[in-house]
């Protein structure tokens, strides 16, 4: 507090002086802040109606105290156990078989050398990122249904069509196929950052130790691009309680495929909005929010001891 | 040639022949994937374009089957298609200016050392992204404030993102100190070198977060499912879920429950889509260039 430089501006107090000087940028965050507070923050000190009970029209923080009444409801419920059990294997699925996937898709991408064919695959691979979820989903039903042409397909090949949006066994294959789609060019994006960053020496070298191109990928392009691969592994573990499924579940699932579609999210919104029990609901999404903290915290953890640094 | 490029000649003449069946191969199957992206866009414009019949009897494979406009002036004259394609224009730019000006308000100040209390904002906002009030407190709270059927609840929810916060406040760091300080020497306060220094040389990642944000509203249907019950106010996403899911039976509204025809809905698909289609191509680098922000340094 008695730097010299403060000395130097006359009889100001520190904070004084600093709010003086420094008042704007306070300001600036103000709406922010107050925008976090109201619409973030709200909310998940709304998450007490899980313990305490709520009405239509009472405050939002509901009326009294029940307890952990609502929690022994649902743990319970056997359809809460298949919508998380769901929740848990839809993402696992899909991560099992998208991460190797997309890995391999950046390795051969990386091997093609002519610059501008690479990119043009890359801008259309890359473009279902960007499409509604609504169009995927409506893209799926048309492909899927029984006058589409994947059942022509089949019909010419002398099967009966298929229902599939209407039968449980499809759902995960139409789920995961769906979002390979959707996401494996997306997903490249930073393994091709990587190995641009991947010093030409070392290939050049490991050739004149008689290495072939695929030796190179093995021992050159791998080591380089593993804490990528770590990380983003780390990171999608860490979101397996996630709810990044839901929009797409809601989309595509219908009651005759709840058995293997239904995930939390779209649980707690029938129990929550569609059946009115919102204590109900919150107490399940509540559920999931803490699984969900309790992995990803301890996902960050483990890629920054790794890495050296966190995911943000 | 250089010393060195005859030095490596050897290895290459040895794994050029297994090396060039591999491109070939690599090249054939780069195409099946791209055929692949491709496809279902194709198919939906096909269906577009083909009479209902055609449909039907399952003609459609990948060009139009009895060519006609009939599904597109149907929908541009005849449907409600055009008032929601204008709330979704509408939204989108509403959106996309309040959420960039509002997250480069937070991230500015959260760049700069001397802001006491920069780390704690900083934890406070970031520990949003790992815990939330979940679908039932925010439908609450939101109910209870009365922005339903307000064009608030569409653009509110989604408006600061703290990822994106994140991003752009990393970028701020990296604009040298001095270049302000000289504005302020000049006469400028803390606002004016934020506006006229700071924003100017953020122009880049400014672009970027802007496509994310158009993307993120133009997309987003799940908001109005929630918040807006006046058809006035529904934004295109929304009217096509609509659509789509009235085909299922199961989820019809009860006053769409007649079957919708795969061409309108494949019309609606391509017209919803078709701007961020076209114009993607030519912006996709500003795009790769934040996913490289956020991944090289988080």
């Amino acid at each position: 507090m008695s730097k010299p430089a403060n000395a130097v501006k006359p009889q100001h107090g520190t904070a004084a002086y600093h709010f003086h000087k420094y008042w704007q940028y306070y300001l600036m965050m103000l709406i922010p802040v107050v925008y976090y507070i109201i619409f973030r923050y709200i909310p998940m000190f709304g998450n007490i109606i899980a313990f305490r009970r709520y009405r239509a029209g009472s405050s939002i923080f509901g009326d009294e105290w029940s307890g952990l009444r609502y929690f022994n409801q649902f743990i319970a419920d056997q359809n809460f156990w298949r919508a998380f059990r769901n929740t848990l294997l839809l993402n696992f699925k899909y991560l099992l078989i998208s991460f190797p996937l997309t890995l391999i898709f950046a390795l051969l991408l990386n091997e093609i050398k002519n610059v501008a064919f690479k990119r043009i695959v890359q801008t259309i691979s890359y473009l279902p990122h960007f499409i509604s979820m609504v169009i995927v989903a409506g893209m799926v039903r048309e492909l899927l249904s029984t006058n589409g042409p994947i059942n022509n397909l089949i019909v010419s090949l002398g099967g009966e069509p298929i229902t599939f949006i209407a039968l449980p066994e499809w759902f995960t294959t139409i789920f995961v196929t769906s979002g390979i789609w959707q996401g494996i060019g997306w997903g490249t994006i930073l393994y091709l950052a990587a190995m641009s960053g991947i010093n030409p020496e070392l290939y050049e070298a490991a050739a004149l130790d008689g290495a072939n191109r695929f030796q190179q990928c093995l021992h050159v392009t791998i080591p380089a691009i593993l804490p990528t691969i770590s990380t983003l592994l780390i990171l999608n573990i860490g979101s397996l309680c996630g709810s990044a499924a839901f929009e797409k579940v809601f989309l595509l699932y219908n009651p005759t495929t709840y058995e293997t579609a239904d995930i939390i999210g779209t649980y707690v919104y029938r129990m929550g909005l569609q059946s009115g029990n919102y204590s109900y609901a919150t107490a399940v999404g509540l559920f999931q929010g803490i699984i969900n903290l309790v992995l990803l915290t301890i996902a960050n953890k483990a890629s920054t001891k790794l890495s050296g640094s966190g995911l943000w | 040639m250089a010393k060195s490029a005859v030095a490596v000649t050897p290895s290459k003449i040895r794994e050029s022949r297994g090396y060039r069946v591999f491109q070939v191969c690599n090249v054939i199957l780069m195409l099946l994937i791209c055929a692949a992206m491709l496809y279902p866009f194709l198919y939906l414009v096909a269906q577009s374009f083909s009479s209902t019949e055609a449909i039907v009897a399952g003609e459609i494979g990948l060009l139009p089957s009895d060519f006609n406009l009939d599904t597109y002036e149907y929908i541009i004259t005849q449907s409600n298609f055009l008032l929601y394609y204008r709330n979704t224009i509408i939204y989108s730019i509403l959106g996309t200016v309040s959420a960039l000006f509002f997250s480069a308000l937070l991230a500015y100040p959260l760049s700069k050392r001397e802001v006491a209390g920069a780390s704690t904002i900083n934890k406070f906002i970031i520990f949003t992204m790992y815990f939330g009030g979940g679908m039932i407190p925010n439908y609450i709270l939101m109910t209870s404030l009365g922005l339903r059927n307000t064009v608030f609840a569409f653009i509110l929810p989604g408006m600061i993102s703290t990822y994106y916060v994140i991003l752009m406040r990393s970028f701020f760091t990296t604009i040298p100190k001095e270049l302000e300080e000289a504005g302020e020497i000049d006469g400028l306060s803390k606002w004016g070198a934020f506006v006229h220094v700071a924003l100017p040389l953020s122009k880049p990642i400014l672009a970027t977060m802007a496509l994310f944000y158009v993307v993120q509203y133009w997309n987003n249907w799940f908001d109005a499912f929630l918040y807006l019950d006046d058809r006035e106010l529904w934004p295109v996403a929304y009217h096509l879920r609509q659509l789509i899911s009235s085909a299922s039976g199961t989820n019809a509204d009860a006053g769409e429950a007649m079957q919708i025809s795969s061409n309108i809905k494949s019309c609606a698909m391509v017209l919803t889509a078709a701007p961020i289609i076209c114009v993607y191509p030519f912006i996709q680098k500003y795009f790769v260039q934040g996913m490289m922000l956020g991944g090289v340094k988080g």
